[in-house]
């Protein structure tokens, strides 16, 4: 009996460390429209999973049911199964909040709290009741040293996010994210809104990150996709036309939607 | 032919945009004009110190204080009433409630401030008073409680309407990144936006502030006319309105100085609804930068 379980756990520990997140036969519905037709697909830990599709794919309804933001959308519903290390995120009992610890998104615009930067970066641990000082400072220190704004901002910790440029809001808003010490990290688009310099800025770092996160970035650009991710999945019109490791999609791709695609022939 | 029109059209809409300010002009002026022969003939020192309000006995003392406090008074109940109540409101349809709640509900609420006030004011004396009465022992026919109570139900959508539209202008990203941090509702709604809003929220909560000071009818019918320097809310009082409305439909002979009385008071009333608004102005001002 014993010695059943041990097996059991040691073929869960794999799929852990093989996958992350984990999709199985998904189909999203707004109201009577049906956004995501049937989707599987499994995404590694500790990679880049890149998702690209022209817009309207259902590329970013997909990343988002993996944090559930999808639930607050009128009309929502949703079939199948989604699995974080094996545990399906769509059950009735699962807290949500506790979720969205584990899973943390960084958004197309940058959108930090009309807050201090501090208590930007701060405000996740503090809705965990967190209040010790120290702690609290040594966790923002931290964090803003990850995404490289620490040298920036340190002497201004008190003033407004707000008057942060567009790029350093941004990297505020996934120290804030990382602050809470997720595992998996949803990006949207979380470059459209910045200069090119900026971009670079927020890539750099994506690659850093990968190191210790699951990242999935929804991507219009696609020379962001070839220079950041480790696996691509191109979506048109709400199902998963191919996926696989970056390199492969972008220089020999199996289906001819996806060539077009990334040639630049639509979308 | 068209030109003519334009500079016809044109005219016509400045005239208006002039009129109001010339009506504004002229309230000010004859304010003024009566409120300075009133103070050639009362010490303004006394105006503002005197604990007594008698100008119309044979022993007359011109003391604004009574009249001040049972403005105060009466708005100090109605704001504490209706503020906890009205911003319950807004965050429970900003964030709560489905779309369609708020579609329904939202006008229902705006048509408490379309009843007329004195509706509201023979509410509060013949149905919240007897209500009031009947376990407040000691409770006066006329009071500044009941008074209060009704002014605070009929400023409740002032409250409500305009800070639900503040928390509304809060741009949704914002709510997505509370709820992406794995905030609560409740977290979400006090900690990120009702911060937020909070120059709109206050906004609101200085115009029902400005209304109640202003307010005439329900006072004058359920809080009595007595001035008297109290915060006592069971007893009679009398507010610088009331007083206003007593004067103006009493037999006071023109131009005497019980006549002028009620410019005395009214521009102590101006000159507080002036400031409110003004400071709500410089809010709403900051505010609208803010997210543009």
């Amino acid at each position: 009996m014993s010695k059943l379980k041990t097996k059991e756990s040691i073929i869960d520990s794999d799929i852990k460390r093989k996958y992350k997140l984990q999709a199985e036969g998904v189909k999203v519905f707004y109201d009577d429209f049906m956004a995501i037709k049937g989707i599987d697909m499994s995404i590694k830990a500790n990679k880049v999973t890149a998702f690209i599709g022209p817009s309207g794919c259902g590329k970013s309804t997909f990343l988002r049911l993996f944090n559930r933001m999808n639930d607050y959308v009128d009309g929502f519903r949703m079939e199948g199964k989604i699995t974080i290390d094996g545990g399906n995120i769509y059950k009735k009992k699962i807290n949500v909040e506790q979720l969205r610890k584990q899973v943390g998104m960084v958004f197309q615009k940058p959108n930090p709290f009309p807050k201090s930067i501090f208590e930007n970066v701060a405000y996740g641990l503090k809705i965990q009741g967190i209040k010790d000082k120290r702690f609290l400072q040594e966790k923002v220190e931290e964090s803003l040293k990850q995404v490289a704004l620490w040298d920036e901002v340190k002497d201004g910790l008190n003033k407004s996010a707000l008057a942060l440029s567009g790029g350093q809001q941004q990297r505020l808003c996934i120290a804030r994210t990382l602050a809470v010490e997720p595992s998996v990290i949803l990006m949207d688009e979380p470059t459209s809104a910045l200069d090119p310099l900026s971009t670079a800025k927020i890539e750099e770092l994506i690659y850093e990150l990968k190191k210790e996160y699951t990242i999935v970035i929804v991507t219009h650009n696609m020379q962001q996709a070839s220079r950041v991710s480790d696996y691509t999945a191109f979506f048109y019109m709400g199902e998963l036309i191919e996926y696989d490791q970056t390199k492969k999609i972008f220089t020999n791709p199996e289906k001819q939607q996806t060539e077009n695609y990334i040639t630049g022939r639509f979308g | 032919m068209r030109r003519i029109k334009e500079m016809v059209i044109e005219k016509a809409l400045l005239s208006s945009a002039l009129i109001t300010i010339a009506v504004t002009v002229g309230i000010i002026l004859v304010l003024s004009i009566e409120a300075i022969a009133f103070f050639s003939e009362v010490s303004i020192i006394d105006f503002f110190t005197d604990t007594q309000w008698t100008p119309l006995f044979a022993d007359k003392h011109f003391g604004i204080l009574p009249l001040l406090s049972g403005t105060l008074l009466t708005s100090f109940i109605a704001i504490a009433f209706a503020v906890p109540v009205g911003l319950s409101i807004s965050i429970y349809i900003s964030e709560y409630a489905p779309k369609s709640f708020r579609r329904t509900v939202k006008p229902a609420l705006e048509l408490l401030a379309a009843v007329p006030t004195v509706v509201y004011g023979f509410f509060a004396l013949t149905v919240v008073t007897p209500f009031l009465q009947s376990f407040i022992p000691g409770l006066s026919g006329f009071n500044a409680l009941s008074a209060g109570l009704v002014m605070g139900i009929m400023i409740i959508p002032f409250i409500s309407s305009l800070s639900e539209d503040a928390l509304h202008a809060v741009p949704h990203s914002l709510r997505e990144a509370a709820y992406g941090m794995g905030s609560t509702k409740l977290q979400n709604a006090f900690k990120v936006m009702v911060p937020a809003a909070s120059s709109g929220i206050i906004v609101s909560i200085i115009l029902a502030i400005s209304r109640a000071i202003g307010e005439t009818m329900i006072v004058a019918i359920a809080a009595g006319q007595q001035p008297r320097l109290t915060l006592d809310p069971t007893v009679p009082v009398e507010t610088i309105t009331a007083y206003i409305v007593q004067v103006s439909l009493g037999d006071v002979q023109h131009g005497s100085l019980e006549y002028r009385t009620i410019f005395a008071a009214g521009i102590t009333l101006f000159v507080f609804t002036f400031l409110l608004n003004t400071i709500s102005y410089r809010i709403r001002k900051r505010f609208q930068e803010k997210y543009e």
